[in-house]
């Protein structure tokens, strides 16, 4: 089948970045009601820049794996290029399998083509990425902020 | 039981997917439907529809008949003393609310009055549905819900039962086969212990009307819920069994149409129990859908069908265990317990394993099955569930354990 590239099962198996590290600008905490998986995700600025994006989570391959993924794809990126990241990826996942993924953009993130076509699983391949925006949302629109209080 | 003839009524079961055979083993979730409910209920659409009980045309008359036969059967099937004690509902979710909104601080009878210091007492087996309308109901009134823990082994632990079920206590609402653990409970001291102290006992019957040989008046309750889309009729219908003199007891739900004798803009009076319940036009094709399911699970039997289950379950018991890292939630020998399976598969997530068992065409049901209690009382957050009924083959329980093979190499 198509949903567990090989690429998934690594980064599930051996997630890049894992953990809550401080400091950092804010954090969000997203739960995806119907299946429990939750996903913590903590957002560092600094000069413009994302300095880090640590999380924890429970839940299955592919919301973890996304969070995995999701790690190297915007750590040392700008927030708007971390965005342009975003977008292409939620584009990817609401795309039914017909969006073709750009590789340069989204790495090891185009293993979640297959993910599209699941329309029960595209919620847990977004749910780090919504947590994500969510808490970058946050921390730039409070810079100087540390702690990160803020929960949903 | 022949079970490839019963399969042949089941038009669904020749599906494919994913270029397999289908593999339903999620009917604890909702049922497949046999031909005869499919074809009574588009017999009633294209040859009987009318309205029920307004009606003195000829339609009006045979959609009525046919509304109130299935009443009948219904209350054949679970042994209630009469068709007026069976209530129609949406599900048992509203059959259960339904009860739950007949207390109240100032209700006419003192079953039936909560307030402060009253205690409403459920389980930590219990579906959603038997928790979140008592949760609400205390909110209103400022009652206390209570709960009989889990044992280790899946089973109620009735240890504390004196201590729980007391002189505040007006009702306990427990589950009667655990939609999660696969548990039959058995209510006798329960009953014997709220008889004590007067309080009524309502069982969620959800999972055990469709697959075991119900008989109320034997269980001694007051009052039980149960659904047609778990026991192969169609989906909008649930009935409430109460016994007559408690629903008759019992306060109007929701108002509207039929529920009514006089109405007045000043006020109305209301019908006497089924007809109070059930305001508006009711599910009429669903009732007589329920009505041949019940018609069709007879033609079987339910004991030859609880037999039958009652194997799948030893079966699978046994195929599963030999699965390495995985651990059964719920009781481990095929005693007491019926045929719903939850696992964990060591290091798994139960979405992966449910999509990867859907690959070949294997459907079971993953997550919290509307029972997250028992999920943290067993330390995870979510259960793979497979669950049978009397078309399921001992075929397809080796296919599952096939598939949880591919899963282990996925994920190896």
């Amino acid at each position: 089948m198509d949903l567990y590239q090989e690429i998934i099962v690594d980064h599930y198996k051996h997630p890049h970045g894992r953990g809550l590290r401080e400091p950092f600008d804010a954090e969000a905490h997203h739960v995806n009601p119907t299946c429990g998986d939750e996903v913590t995700v903590r957002v560092q600025l600094a000069d413009g820049l994302i300095e880090d994006v640590s999380y924890e989570g429970m839940g299955c391959s592919i919301s973890q794996a996304s969070a995995s993924v999701l790690h190297d794809l915007v750590r040392g990126r700008t927030v708007a290029e971390a965005l342009t990241r975003h977008d292409a990826f939620a584009e990817l996942m609401a795309g039914r399998g017909r969006v073709t993924p750009d590789e340069a953009l989204l790495g090891d993130g185009v293993a979640f083509s297959g993910v599209a076509r699941y329309p029960a699983r595209v919620k847990c391949a977004l749910l780090p990425w919504m947590a994500f925006k969510d808490a970058l949302t946050r921390a730039a629109a409070e810079p100087t902020t540390v702690g990160g209080t803020h929960h949903d | 039981m022949d079970v490839e003839k019963v399969r042949a009524d089941f038009p669904i079961l020749d599906r494919e997917i994913n270029g397999y055979p289908l593999a339903y083993l999620d009917s604890g979730n909702t049922s497949q439907k046999p031909r005869q409910v499919i074809d009574a209920m588009r017999e009633h659409y294209e040859r009987h529809n009318g309205n029920v009980s307004r009606s003195v045309h000829t339609l009006g008359t045979e959609a009525t008949e046919a509304y109130e036969a299935a009443r009948a059967a219904v209350a054949t099937f679970v042994g209630a003393a009469s068709p007026a004690e069976i209530v129609f509902t949406k599900n048992s979710t509203e059959a259960i609310n339904l009860v739950a909104h007949a207390f109240s601080a100032n209700a006419d009878d003192p079953r039936f009055r909560l307030g402060l210091g009253d205690e409403i007492v459920i389980s930590e087996m219990e579906h959603h549905s038997n928790i979140v309308p008592w949760q609400l109901l205390c909110q209103r009134t400022g009652a206390t819900l209570r709960w009989f823990g889990v044992t280790d082994e899946g089973r109620l632990d009735e240890s504390r039962l004196d201590e729980l079920v007391t002189e505040r206590t007006r009702l306990v609402s427990v589950v009667h086969v655990s939609n999660i653990l696969g548990t039959i409970n058995r209510p006798e001291r329960i009953v014997r212990r709220a008889r004590e102290v007067g309080a009524l006992v309502m069982l969620d019957a959800s999972q055990s009307v469709p697959h075991l040989p119900v008989d109320v008046a034997a269980l001694g309750v007051d009052l039980i819920a149960f659904t047609g889309h778990k026991m192969c009729g169609p989906t909008g219908i649930g009935a409430l069994w109460g016994r007559y003199e408690v629903l008759d007891a019992m306060p109007p739900f929701l108002g509207g149409g039929s529920m009514i004798e006089t109405v007045e803009l000043t006020g109305s009076t209301f019908k006497a129990p089924p007809d109070r319940f059930e305001a508006g036009t009711p599910p009429i094709a669903q009732a007589v859908g329920l009505g041949a399911a019940v018609a069709y699970l007879n033609g079987i039997g339910m004991d030859a069908i609880a037999a039958h289950e009652r194997e799948l379950a030893r079966y699978a018991l046994d195929a599963l265990a030999t699965v390495p890292g995985l651990r059964i939630f719920g009781p481990t020998t095929p005693v007491d317990r019926g045929a719903t399976i939850s696992f964990d598969l060591a290091g798994v997530h139960p979405h992966d394993v449910g999509q990867i068992l859907d690959n070949e065409g294997v459907e079971v049901r993953v997550g919290h099955h509307c029972a997250r209690p028992v999920c943290v009382r067993f330390g995870v957050a979510a259960m793979t569930r497979a669950s049978f009924y009397l078309y399921t083959t001992t075929d397809e329980v080796d296919r599952l354990v096939r598939g949880l093979g591919t899963v282990r190499k996925v994920f190896g």
